[in-house]
């Protein structure tokens, strides 16, 4: 049988082959994503700090360092285009004595080689910034161009995009097996998909090596670190500002303790070796993170804590991203082991990556390309409330207290393209249930609302992947 | 702006009670606001029976008793909006609140904040281990069973001997689940005695005391559990971990006030109850905003709810129309030995020589002990009491005169060996 010939197949729905996708849309391209969850954004884009570095932090000249550098700045452009909540709060690393002013000072160094601009500050100044620091700290390195973003409204926005820009994408399709046929690659799906390409991309994330190993020997071997975060609900408004990272020592990078788009905080990551799959949380994880988290602030409201996750990264042996075209097998282009700062470097490798295949592939603009998707209906004052109320009636209709959401703001979500069909997909785009009661509300009317708008029997819903239906057998 | 004199956010038990007795004591303008389609609160999805034997004499079941109090409502025709939430109150007694025909500010006299609880989550307990789907509180899983006719599960392990806890492993095994057991990290159970006996003994399910769940395990549906023991600190007992192989891990490890509202507004947190601090009024600490049921501290049983409630919308009634007498003396109670918490917070007495009720729980298992009010270490009021615990909360009145001029007083519970 004839199969039907893209120009592009990407390998993995997470922030990077997102942000290949709709940065490959402004082309004249039939591409195709292929994602083997049920929902995009769902390994370690959709658990990680949230955090767009400015890019003082990367060893100069390496890939890490320029895509950071560049992409931090692509995020006002893109907040304005695709809503993603990017916040540029600016990042302090803190110095606890004189050994870290020396270190701080190497990294000050290092961004000014990296094109980064920061600036060294003391303590009367840092306590101005953040009063709640414990009271050791000493020194900071304040990066003023960092800032903060929505991971999970990024990737979904730069799907809905690229979808909306007929870029194509079928999720539940796990590859399992890629042949290279005279100039052009046919792609197997566990669901017995069969799909041929001409560029094949793999942006399969901490599967990297493993998806490469099926056209060529890997020059790269992903060594996955896991890292494991605490989650605070919103219990003041300014407890910190921005995300605070602790000064590196030989014992490593130590602890974050931030802020979310959403006004929620976190304290993470952990840094430990781990398998591919295992995101689960320890208790000596916990105990760590507690405690490494009082060094930076004075106090920690654990009754405030509301979930405790993992997200597994990509790392690699050579401690770099890899990004380029395979020069053995043309149209091969590998961009995996998108460690830390990924989120930051993602849409300039986007960018980048769909250069290279406008090159390859002798691309067409797409004159009809669209960088902005349908705004959010969000409501920031009650004013706003009450004319998306009048559009419909639903805006008004709450279904989650904790977050406030509405019945209408779910609806306009699941009727995007790419958009929601499980209560995870709703909880990461929206909040309904990421907040205090954890859905405990709010979840069976979730699963109602989905059920009802894709046209589902309710105990088809699932929570996440396949499989994973919340109702499962009908009482007597 | 359209005014109000008493608005009720929530119409549960607590929401309903204090409107009827809002409306009784003389306040007709009453405006209830419920978030959910119906009246009746979380009472709408308690199917078995045991409500209402000690405020109505007679057993009924949620249902029933939540119909109970609605039609009560309704014959004094007092308002209520359903499918509205409440978004924000304030020091100015503005209430704004949202449903499908707009957004709302309207100004009251007073206002009673009867919001409920909260279940407490697995990762409010730092359960370790993956995230499958197959964790649930019990409250939840009991929604999805009783309102929607769906099991989550059938073979279902219980965290936590809470009542919510107890009463599903009974209803999930009738539904033809099988419960393994439920884990409760303390030496005793923190359900009512009758709960014990009727869902677990009858059903043969075991309890566990002192032990936990120690780790969830399943990468994408729950496929089992591990269970420890613990010290008497409640610590986990290194390696005495036994894996449970299970698809639904139901948590009944405690409910907490919803209070996000109060906070916001600006009310004083009390970090004991996780509720208001309130006075012998049931005001907070804003004057005109008042504080009732599950909403403020957590009760044992719904009949409390509704007790205390009657009171509380009393206490409102007698603002709105003024009838407060002048407050004379005004003191502090605070929480000492043995007692986890004690409420009102504060006690402002008039001349009209009102008792003063007092709520409180114990911190431990007590078998005989003595309740001690005390003023600079001085007892000035003690009873005794046999088989104190936690579970149960105390309540008793005491004389207003014995109160007069005092600026403090302590709560202490001595255990009587």
């Amino acid at each position: 049988m004839k199969k039907e010939l893209y120009d592009v197949i990407i390998i993995g729905a997470g922030v990077i082959g997102a942000s290949i996708a709709r940065f490959l849309s402004r082309f004249n391209v039939k591409c195709l994503i292929l994602e083997k969850h049920n929902d995009v954004g769902e390994e370690a884009s959709g658990a990680n700090s949230a955090i767009v570095h400015s890019g003082y932090d990367p060893k100069p000249n390496t890939l890490k360092a320029k895509f950071n550098v560049i992409g931090a700045k692509m995020f006002d452009k893109i907040n304005d285009e695709l809503d993603v909540n990017y916040i540029k709060t600016g990042t302090l690393t803190i110095g606890f004595n004189n050994d870290d002013l020396i270190t701080l000072k190497s990294l000050k160094e290092r961004g000014e080689i990296n094109g980064v601009e920061t600036s060294i500050i003391g303590k009367d100044e840092l306590f101005k910034l953040e009063p709640n620091l414990n009271k050791n700290v000493l020194y900071g390195l304040y990066a003023k161009e960092a800032g903060i973003v929505n991971p999970f409204l990024l990737v979904s926005g730069l799907i809905e995009n690229a979808l909306e820009n007929n870029i194509d994408l079928k999720l539940n399709s796990e590859v399992i097996k890629i042949e290279k046929i005279m100039d052009f690659y046919r792609v197997f799906t566990k669901d017995k998909g069969i799909y041929e390409t001409k560029v094949l991309v793999n942006a399969s994330g901490r599967n990297g090596d493993y998806i490469t190993s099926f056209i060529e020997k890997p020059k790269f071997k992903i060594t996955p670190r896991k890292g494991q975060y605490i989650l605070f609900d919103h219990f003041d408004d300014h407890f910190i500002n921005r995300p605070l990272f602790m000064c590196p020592t030989k014992m490593g990078k130590g602890v974050l303790v931030s802020k979310t788009t959403s006004n929620n905080y976190y304290i993470g990551p952990t840094n430990e070796a781990s398998s591919l799959d295992d995101v689960s949380t320890t208790k000596e994880g916990f105990d760590y993170l507690k405690k490494e988290s009082l060094k930076l602030i004075n106090n920690l409201p654990i009754k405030d804590a509301i979930r405790e996750f993992s997200g597994v990264r990509a790392n690699n042996n050579i401690d770099d991203f890899i990004i380029e075209e395979s020069n053995l097998n043309e149209g091969f282009f590998n961009v995996s082991s998108i460690m830390s700062p990924g989120l930051a470097s993602s849409l300039a490798i986007g960018e980048y990556v769909s250069n290279l295949i406008q090159n390859r592939l002798n691309l067409k603009i797409n004159e009809n390309y669209n960088p902005y998707i349908r705004k959010y209906p969000k409501f920031n004052n009650y004013e706003k409330l009450k004319d998306l109320i009048n559009i419909n009636p639903l805006y008004g209709k709450f279904i989650c207290r904790c977050e406030k959401v509405s019945e209408g703001m779910i609806i306009d979500m699941i009727h995007r393209k790419g958009g929601p069909t499980t209560v995870k997909g709703i909880k990461k785009r929206l909040r309904a249930g990421f907040g205090r009661c954890q859905g405990t509300f709010c979840q069976e009317e979730v699963i109602k609302i989905l059920s009802r708008e894709l046209n589902i029997p309710i105990d088809e819903v699932n929570y996440s992947d396949l499989g994973t239906n919340i109702l499962k057998y009908r009482s007597k | 702006m359209e005014n109000v004199s008493l608005v009720i956010i929530g119409g549960g038990s607590a929401g309903l009670a204090s409107a009827i007795s809002a409306y009784d004591n003389g306040v007709k303008d009453i405006l209830v606001i419920e978030r959910s389609h119906e009246l009746g609160g979380i009472l709408n999805q308690c199917i078995h029976s045991g409500f209402g034997l000690s405020l109505l004499k007679e057993e009924l079941t949620g249902p029933e008793y939540a119909h109970h109090f609605i039609n009560e409502l309704k014959k004094r025709n007092i308002k209520y909006l359903l499918d509205s939430l409440v978004l924000e109150i304030n020091k100015n007694l503005e209430v704004v609140y949202s449903n499908s025909f707009g957004v709302n500010k309207i100004k009251a006299k007073a206002i009673i904040c009867a919001l409920g609880c909260n279940e407490r989550t697995f990762s409010q307990i730092f359960i370790p281990g993956d995230r499958p789907k197959g964790v649930y509180t019990a409250g939840l899983a009991q929604k999805y069973l009783n309102i929607d006719g769906y099991l989550v599960g059938k073979n279902v392990y219980i965290l936590g001997s809470g009542d919510i806890g107890l009463i599903m492993a009974r209803r999930m095994t009738l539904e033809g689940a099988n419960v393994i057991g439920v884990s409760e990290i303390m030496p005793y159970s923190n359900g009512l005695n009758r709960n014990i006996v009727q869902c677990l003994n009858d059903f043969n399910i075991p309890l566990y005391l002192k032990t936990t769940v120690s780790k969830i395990v399943g990468n994408k549906v729950l496929e089992g559990i591990e269970i420890s023991d613990v010290d008497d600190k409640q610590n986990i007992i290194l390696n005495t971990n036994r894996f449970i192989k299970c698809d639904t891990l139901l948590l009944s490890v405690g409910l907490y006030p919803f209070n996000t509202l109060l906070n916001k507004a600006g009310c004083k947190k009390n970090s004991l109850t996780n509720g208001a601090l309130i006075d012998n009024n049931f005001e907070t600490t804003i004057e005109g905003i008042f504080t009732t049921g599950n909403g403020l501290h957590v009760h044992d049983l719904v009949d409390f709810v509704s007790e205390e409630s009657f009171i509380v919308g009393k206490k409102a009634a007698e603002l709105i129309l003024n009838l407060r007498n002048d407050v004379i003396s005004e003191l502090n109670v605070n929480n000492k030995d043995n007692v986890s918490y004690v409420l009102p917070n504060t006690i402002k007495l008039t001349n009209n020589n009102e008792e003063v009720y007092f709520y409180l729980r114990v911190r431990k298992k007590i078998n005989k002990g003595k309740i001690k009010i005390l003023n600079n270490n001085k007892i000035i009021y003690s009873f005794i009491k046999m088989y104190l615990e936690p579970s149960e909360m105390i309540k008793f009145k005491i004389e207003s005169n014995l109160l007069i001029n005092l600026k403090e007083i302590d709560v202490e519970i001595e255990e009587i060996k």
